[in-house]
């Protein structure tokens, strides 16, 4: 097995990524267009049998027109119309207040909460086991290939497991959702970072020797410099699966707070337009997070004096 | 002594340590009821496979056979001794199995529930799992090479295919279940959803992976996009093609095990495991997860395995 199973992204140049942005929005505002038109026609034929089912039980006649326009204002339809979800999203952020359990805000912060805590220990975690692999050769050829191994189990299937185990010896609340987010994410900062940590090439280490550096000057000097840039691509899939990992561990709480209890108590009592809200904002919510990622590397990378290339 | 010989010695000494400590912690009197003297053994069989690991990952024999075994060998002994560890600790001290069952407990609730475990493999692997594997995979190849013939679609679809893989897909699965209804169908269009975002951007990437100048050489041969496509670039593409694979076997996995929480029928891996912890019978949730880490890393290992015989010519499959 390989360190292939992550996908570690080329960084492109922020030149470039400019560039390509601006060259791409046009695009993927026809793209976005094009799904938006495609969710419009699916939510009239999903909701048309029964819409039309509901009007011919009230033995009121309709027109087609009619039946149309009611395709998309069902209390419960099969597949919601987007200004339904966005109005639903805007009434239980703006409209409501903060504090009430009925305020996606709410919602949402239990979540963030947890998958903050889960990302920081998964950090420590993951940049300790990295650092300890790259400079002891015994763990890493001892660790390394069950840390890989340990991603082809599905990790998330173990959730309910800590929740419940730990609830029962009364740990419950924010930490056992964190320990799941830190499970998840620990594993692409330790193989990012092992892979940047050792990126700097002999001649470079060689230099570092000559000025009879010791290991903490090498480390502080060159490797975890040079390392920066993969452990931000880790750190991104990291903060994104520590989302997911949170979600996840709301399950089987039984849906008491939290974005995943919200999907939860969405499917339970068929409350489609509440699932897809919630939806939008964890998906809100994720790439916030990536972003404020994104926005910290360069922050950083800029105050360590990287070239910008 | 050096390094290699001090690992020869004492491997098999902490074998048979190892082998002689389980069969006390097993002993009437041992059991949940551990003493000092005990522990101290315990901690110093640690202490010795650290020598012995250490010693062993330092060698480096002279015939590749053997240096292979010994890598091979190193993570299989350091992997043996954490199972070691949490059966004599879980026995020796008592832990209740509703916290955490012992591995041989795991061993023997796997071996007794073959029956359920195997329609469990059936219902959750076998159809909603590869089901959705294959689809998921191959729309995602289809709608790549369609992306690749028209450029505009190309650069619309990747930068919402880069967005959606950081999104928590999972979260869509209450809606495929009210969709699909609770059988195989719906865990199966979770899957689907999961494995098609990372083979479209992967596909993508992995055909613009030819060179300029063997491009130019297909030119030459006045080879069309379809002679090109199939000879050249789809060829240079595999490696990214079965990272994707890779990832999706794991992806897939996980979505359906999750996509059961939301409601199944009463069969699955999911719904068992959901099931046996509000049971609290947790040797049975463990013996299910032992199958799931099974099965994926069959699924996994049978994937790169292909991958190595299909992309033999990548550097980093030549010695």
């Amino acid at each position: 097995m390989t360190t292939e199973a992550l996908s570690l992204p080329a960084r492109p140049s922020p030149r470039k990524a400019a560039r390509r942005k601006e060259g791409n929005a046009g695009p993927v505002f026809v793209v976005v267009l094009a799904i938006v038109a495609l969710w419009y026609t699916g939510t009239i034929l999903m909701n048309w049998q029964g819409t039309a089912d509901a009007f011919a039980r009230a033995g009121e006649a309709r027109s087609t027109s009619e039946i149309l326009l009611a395709t998309m204002e069902q209390e419960r339809p099969m597949l919601p119309a987007p200004h339904q979800v966005f109005a639903e999203l805007k009434k239980t952020t703006i409209d409501t207040p903060v504090t009430s359990r009925r305020s996606l805000l709410y919602h949402a912060w239990v979540t963030l909460s947890s998958t903050l805590l889960g990302f920081g220990l998964g950090v420590l975690l993951g940049s300790v086991l990295a650092v300890s692999i790259v400079h002891v050769k015994t763990l890493e050829r001892s660790l390394m290939p069950w840390i890989i191994s340990s991603q082809t189990i599905p990790i998330l299937a173990i959730a309910p497991i800590i929740i419940v185990v730990l609830g029962s010896i009364g740990i419950t609340g924010l930490f056992p959702k964190a320990i799941i987010s830190a499970y998840l994410c620990f594993f692409p900062i330790t193989i990012s970072m092992v892979k940047g940590l050792t990126s700097p090439d002999p001649m470079q280490r060689d230099l570092m020797r000559t000025y009879s550096a010791s290991l903490a000057q090498t480390f502080w000097k060159l490797r975890l410099p040079a390392s920066l840039p993969y452990l931000f691509t880790g750190l991104k899939i990291a903060v994104a699966i520590s989302l997911v990992g949170a979600i996840v561990g709301e399950l089987p709480t039984g849906a008491q707070a939290g974005l995943g209890a919200r999907l939860l108590a969405g499917s339970y009592y068929g409350q489609t337009i509440q699932i897809w809200a919630a939806l939008f904002g964890a998906a809100l919510l994720a790439s916030l997070l990536v972003a404020l990622v994104g926005l910290a590397e360069r922050f950083l990378s800029r105050s360590m004096g990287a070239r910008p290339a | 002594m050096n390094a290699s010989s001090r690992a020869i010695v004492l491997t098999p000494l902490v074998f048979l340590g190892c082998l002689y400590a389980l069969n006390l912690v097993h002993s009437p009197a041992v059991t949940g009821q551990a003493g000092l003297g005990f522990w101290c053994f315990i901690a110093f069989l640690w202490l010795a496979s650290i020598v012995a690991l250490s010693g062993l990952s330092h060698l480096s024999p002279k015939s590749a056979t053997l240096r292979r075994l010994v890598g091979l060998s190193v993570p299989v002994l350091f992997g043996a001794f954490l199972f070691f560890l949490w059966e004599v600790i879980v026995v020796g001290a008592g832990v209740p199995s509703v916290l955490m069952p012992a591995p041989s407990a795991i061993g023997s609730r796997f071996a007794a529930s073959l029956p359920v475990l195997r329609d469990d493999f059936v219902q959750t692997f076998v159809k909603s799992v590869l089901s959705g594997y294959v689809i998921g995979c191959l729309s995602g190849f289809v709608v790549a090479i369609i992306a690749d013939r028209v450029p505009f679609l190309r650069r619309g679809l990747l930068p919402l295919g880069n967005f959606v893989a950081a999104l928590p897909v999972i979260g869509i699965a209450p809606i495929m279940v009210m969709w699909f209804g609770f059988d195989w169908p719906s865990k199966a269009a979770v899957v689907v959803v999961m494995t098609f975002f990372p083979m479209l951007v992967n596909t993508v990437t992995g055909l613009s992976a030819a060179g300029r100048l063997e491009r130019d050489l297909m030119h030459s041969y006045a080879a069309g996009y379809w002679t090109t496509l199939v000879k050249l670039r789809l060829p240079a593409a595999l490696p990214f093609i079965f990272n994707a694979l890779k990832i999706n076997s794991t992806l897939a996995l996980i979505g359906a095990i999750v996509a059961e929480f939301f409601g199944t029928p009463i069969v699955g891996m999911g719904f068992r495991i959901s099931i046996e912890v509000a049971r609290m019978s947790l040797d049975m949730v463990w013996a299910e997860i032992a199958l799931a880490a099974i099965a994926g890393s069959i699924f996994y290992g049978f994937v790169a395995l292909v991958e190595r015989g299909a992309t033999f010519w990548h550097p980093s499959y030549r010695t």
